[in-house]
């Protein structure tokens, strides 16, 4: 699992402009690690696998993650740490949670097919290479099936394939097969005072090769929407009008 | 010195090359005029689709049984025996599922960096520089991809698919199938066509779309009174989709369906690359977003940022 800037927020970048700010941005867990997380809970409920939720202890927030992660239904929560303190890049991640999967293996991996901020590439497919196991990306439901796993991959326009994957494998989730289920904050504080965070560390793969970045920047607004204000009345009738002057409404 | 030519990966459904290739094409055709090479395309599975790939110089063709279909792991073995045996500067993959689902892992094997989310594609002084569009579009940044290889993953729609076709016939290179495609750890049960939908979306004039920030299925209903208003189905983005508020049919992106009304009006929806890709070419597009930051005003012609929950029944109340 990984913690994101939430996009909600202004996003300022560093100084020097080579990476985003993040001391006073707020994190969320990635959308496709919260489908992940709900898929493999699913798993657990059709099939009685044991869930393991990962985090790395160099994300901000992830506690909050991990404990809701628990309170969610999933067995044991780890706290990974052993990589630099900057693990924000795929390539470190992927790096870091092959050593960790070596010295615990899991005879499956599922994680968010993508995560807003990875710019040298993707955790699911970067991981399985590490690992040497087979993968498959953009899944939207994952079943138990004899020696591994039946999974639905999805294509553009909403063609699918359905696939037959030996384990130990890694799938890499685009949306579990329901909407992520709810953890009272409740159950959530009974986690956090339970504290069930089992902390790990783990000795990093080798990195692989990754891109330089020469500098980031916010894209430059070449055309901009006209702004319609006032109040949600004028704004209204302003785009009624629109909608009028080209014929795609009566009256 | 290593050859200084763009390879790129053709995906196709078997019968046809997808639009998204031949923007990688086009984009290829630029960096290899730069680095003074050619442009080739892997072609797996069915050969005869050589002949839609006019404007590459060369296409490397493997045609086993395991790659009838797109199969990630046969892929997967297929592009990395092509890229052993012809060592290109630089590999584009689209942003889609092939691109999501190998890229990574044939970067990692084939020891070359790689650029995601890529807008943009330039050589700089002999150095291959991407531009790439992370956090949901709101930052953009300059990628140096050095060494002698490496790989990017381009996002649709960010170059024009018109420079990457050609009516030419390409030289083709038949390239012998890896062993390894006869000992797959998965394979292909089944393959399962997008169902047709109550109402067809690609055929509207007008669409009244909603996103994440309608926040629950009963709100739902506020947009869907505009639509009744208006006489026009309901689009959406992808999570209200994935929340079964809507049907998958009605969902506009990369991976549901391309539009392109006379206006297409966006409530709550931010504009991700994935969404502007399905409906970035509607004639007039009218989005509301709380946000004055969101990317959909990067692409709308017209925007507010009145709440939608306050414009919405206002505009119903306008139009009934
Ligand atoms: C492989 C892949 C394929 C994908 N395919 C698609 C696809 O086909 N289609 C698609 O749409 N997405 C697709 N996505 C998902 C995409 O990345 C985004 O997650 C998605 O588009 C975001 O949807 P959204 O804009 O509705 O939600 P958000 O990004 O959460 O945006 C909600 C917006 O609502 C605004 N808002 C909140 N409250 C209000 C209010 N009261 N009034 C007005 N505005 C408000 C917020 O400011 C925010 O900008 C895909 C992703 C992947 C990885």
């Amino acid at each position: 699992m990984k913690a994101v800037p939430d996009l909600v927020e202004e996003i300022e970048l560093t100084p020097d402009e080579t990476d985003i700010d993040r001391e006073y941005l707020k994190f969320v867990l990635s959308e496709w690690d919260a489908q992940a997380l709900e898929e493999a809970l699913l798993l657990k409920d059709a099939s009685g696998a044991e869930v393991v939720a990962v985090g790395l202890a160099s994300d901000p927030d992830i506690d909050q993650a991990l404990y809701t992660a628990l309170a969610k239904g999933a067995d044991a929560a780890v706290k990974l740490s052993g990589g630099p303190e900057d693990a924000t890049a795929t390539g470190v991640r992927a790096a870091l949670l092959a050593g960790y999967l070596a010295a615990e293996p899991a005879d499956l991996v599922i994680t968010g097919v993508q995560a807003a901020d990875d710019i040298d590439g993707q955790l699911p497919p970067m991981l399985a290479a590490h690992l040497g196991q087979p993968h498959v990306s953009v899944v939207i439901a994952v079943e138990a099936a004899d020696g591994g796993v039946l999974v639905r991959q999805e294509f553009a326009g909403g063609r699918t394939h359905q696939l037959r994957v030996t384990t130990p494998a890694v799938i890499g989730v685009q949306a579990a097969r329901q909407a992520p289920r709810y953890a009272p904050i409740t159950r959530i504080r009974q986690a956090m005072a339970a504290g069930g965070l089992r902390e790990v560390t783990a000795e990093p793969a080798a990195a692989s090769a990754a891109p330089v970045v020469r500098r980031m920047y916010r894209p430059e607004q070449t055309s901009h929407a006209q702004m319609l204000t006032g109040s949600a009345d004028e704004v209204a009738e302003a785009i009624a009008g629109l909608l009028r002057d080209r014929g795609l409404v009566k009256g | 010195m290593s050859p200084m030519n763009v390879m790129v990966l053709a995906e196709h459904t078997g019968k046809q090359i997808s639009e998204g290739t031949y923007e990688l094409i086009g984009a290829a055709r630029d960096l290899a005029a730069a680095l003074g090479g050619q442009v080739e395309v892997a072609l797996f599975g069915p050969r005869d689709l050589a002949a839609q790939l006019g404007a590459a110089d060369r296409v490397l063709s493997v045609d086993h049984p395991a790659l009838a279909e797109y199969l990630p792991q046969a892929y997967e073995v297929a592009l990395t025996a092509v890229l052993a045996e012809r060592s290109p500067r630089l590999l584009l993959m689209a942003n889609g599922t092939p691109g999501l689902d190998l890229g990574a892992a044939v970067a990692v094997g084939w020891q070359a960096p790689l650029a995601a989310y890529v807008t943009g594609l330039a050589v700089d002084g002999g150095t291959v520089v991407a531009t790439s569009a992370i956090l949901g579009g709101k930052v953009l940044a300059e990628l140096e991809l050095p060494g002698e290889r490496g790989v990017a993953t381009v996002v649709g729609g960010a170059f024009g698919a018109e420079a990457g076709q050609a009516d030419a016939v390409p030289e083709v290179t038949e390239v012998s199938p890896p062993a390894g495609l006869d000992q797959l750890a998965m394979s292909l049960a089944e393959v399962t066509e997008p169902q047709g939908g109550d109402v067809d979306i690609t055929t509207a004039d007008l669409l009244v779309s909603v996103g994440r920030g309608i926040e629950s299925k009963d709100n739902v209903e506020l947009v869907q009174d505009l639509g009744d208003a208006l006489g026009v189905p309901l689009s959406a983005s992808r999570p209200v989709v994935d929340a079964g508020w809507l049907p998958k049919t009605r969902q506009v992106g990369k991976s549901g369906l391309k539009v392109k009304p006379r206006a297409y009006l966006a409530f709550g929806i931010s504009g991700a690359p994935e969404h502007l890709e399905g409906m970035r070419d509607a004639d007039l597009i009218i989005a509301c977003n709380t946000d004055p930051g969101a990317p959909i005003f990067d692409v709308a012609h017209y925007g507010t940022t009145v709440d939608l929950f306050d414009l919405v029944p206002a505009l119903t109340d306008k139009l009934s």
